[in-house]
């Protein structure tokens, strides 16, 4: 027999370990069920749009750098892009290996955090996260070397990257990319056929492919709903369509295929960062672009796979130095929009398992 | 590689159905009339060969006369995209109807243009702001909106 309870409202978050941020969810509960959940958000809102509208396009890139901080280099990349999209620059052959070599770590480095909170909220508490944190710390000390910051890179540049990677860098990565694949492996071990962890993800907080597609989820999340859609393959930027690499799909998109969408694209980036480094070139960095530039009346929509989902910039030129229109398509924004349909139904502990399988970042989502 | 189709060659295909509907098209983009946007994007979303099934992305743009709102949609089937806009008029109420019964992906994305440029959504479940607080004056992005 079903007891039948009073619904009532439980505000989980803002600030709460588990929202990753300031995020609050409304919810109605009846008992432990959740009946109705309501995203708000906007506690982070810092109106990066309107500042980057009295900015250079060239002042712009630090502030992309504070959209989604746990994977700086590809805001940057995306931003970039767009803005030599609107200005037709081009980008030195050195510069676009090391773009690529730069967004596949960030894509491993936000991998590693996302999948080790993840583990966090499934209870797996501290011990896989510290494991996780200590390969991203090797990434970071790759970022350092290259431009001399951990978090908010300001690395690259339109038309290139801000300067070329000191000598002690490629052996460095080197090394990382041999020893990468066994700490994933490690990873598995431990985890991939875990009791604990299969029975409260398998299953749980299902995002159907047809929905997925409708509510326009990027990223893994899509991916782990079965649909094939990677922008690195489906439109390539800059020079991917020179690596082979395949794109890992979910079967049912429940937490656990998010999660090991997230492991096997940590493959996956491993095996473009060998490729990339192999295919090194000499040269500049940095093609002749002042930092002081007016792109021609216009507009343009870059977007890349971030290892969140679709990023993209739509800038708007009205022929002067700064951008009339800037706009971030934030994909965890977008991606949250999911949320409720993924947890009603499910009980209140599901809740935090979903909406970590999400993997957000509150900077990006309220900009 | 997605596709870029031009609006000149959706607009010709169109054009008889919509006499009344489309404003202007290029080969970058199709820009119809705010009236005829839901019936444009049901024929884009549901007809055979074009199956726009994935919006990207919607934003807006503040023209002083006039915004115009950009939808960038994508087939995820065909591998192709079109680019369509639309305007509206007007300070004080400037409305379009809302998208979000074709792809429920604009449902947050049209309540953020609402909040930041004042936009009203026909249609749309929860037409509420979104980054700031419900009793924020003003819409931000707007180009003559003044800080303080």
């Amino acid at each position: 027999m079903v007891i039948k309870t009073e619904p009532f409202v439980v505000n989980f978050g803002p600030a709460h370990p588990s929202t990753h941020g300031v995020f609050r969810m409304r919810m109605t509960l009846d008992g432990e069920v959740i009946v109705d959940m309501e995203p708000v958000f906007g506690y982070l809102h810092r109106g990066i749009e309107k500042l980057a509208e009295e900015r250079t396009y060239t002042g712009c890139i630090p502030l992309t750098d504070r959209l989604d901080y746990t994977a700086s280099m590809t805001n940057n990349f995306a931003y970039v892009l767009a803005v030599e999209k609107l200005a037709h620059v081009p980008v030195p052959a050195r510069a676009e290996y090391l773009r690529v070599i730069m967004a596949e770590l960030q894509r491993i480095a936000s991998h590693l955090i996302a999948v080790g909170t993840f583990l966090n909220d499934c209870g797996a508490f501290m011990t896989p996260v510290l494991y996780m944190l200590r390969e991203r710390e090797k990434i970071l000390d790759l970022f350092e070397m290259a431009c001399g910051q951990r978090l908010t890179y300001n690395y690259m540049r339109v038309g290139g990257l801000s300067q070329d990677i000191p000598d002690e860098f490629v052996p460095a990565l080197k090394k990382f990319v041999q020893v990468m694949p066994g700490w994933i492996d490690e990873y598995d071990q431990l985890l991939k056929e875990n009791e604990i962890l299969l029975a409260r993800t398998k299953g749980v907080g299902i995002l159907p492919k047809e929905l997925a597609i409708n509510i326009s989820a990027s990223g893994p999340v899509l991916r782990a709903s079965g649909v094939k859609w990677d922008i690195r393959r489906a439109d390539p930027y800059s020079i991917y369509e020179r690596f082979d690499f395949d794109i890992p799909t979910g079967a049912v998109g429940d937490c656990y295929d998010r999660y090991r969408v997230r492991i096997e694209e940590m493959r996956q980036s491993v095996r473009i960062l060998k490729q990339a480094l192999k295919g090194l070139p000499r040269g500049k960095v940095r093609s002749d672009v002042p930092h002081l530039f007016r792109p021609p009346v216009g507009e343009a929509y870059g977007h890349i796979e971030a290892p969140r989902g679709e990023l993209g910039f739509y800038l708007v030129s009205d022929g002067s130095i700064a951008p009339y229109r800037f706009h971030v398509r934030a994909s965890t924004l977008i991606n949250l929009t999911a949320l409720r349909d993924m947890m009603v139904g499910w009980k209140v502990a599901d809740a935090i398992i979903t909406f970590g399988s999400i993997d957000i970042c509150m900077a990006e989502v309220d900009r | 590689m997605t596709v870029p189709i031009s609006g000149k060659e959706i607009a010709r295909q169109i054009e008889k159905k919509f006499p009344q509907g489309i404003i202007e098209s290029s080969p970058q983009a199709l820009v119809v009339d705010g009236k005829s946007l839901l019936e444009i994007a049901a024929y884009l979303k549901n007809t055979r060969g074009l199956d726009f099934d994935y919006l990207a992305a919607i934003t807006a743009v503040d023209y002083l006369d006039y915004f115009e709102v950009i939808y960038q949609l994508t087939s995820l089937k065909h591998n192709h995209s079109l680019v369509v806009k639309t305007r509206c008029y007007g300070r004080e109420s400037p409305s379009l109807p809302s998208v979000v019964g074709l792809w429920r992906g604009a449902d947050f994305q049209e309540r953020e243009i609402y909040d930041l440029f004042g936009i009203i959504f026909e249609g749309h479940p929860n037409l509420r702001r979104i980054v700031l607080w419900d009793g924020f004056e003003g819409h931000p992005l707007r180009k003559d909106y003044l800080r303080w």
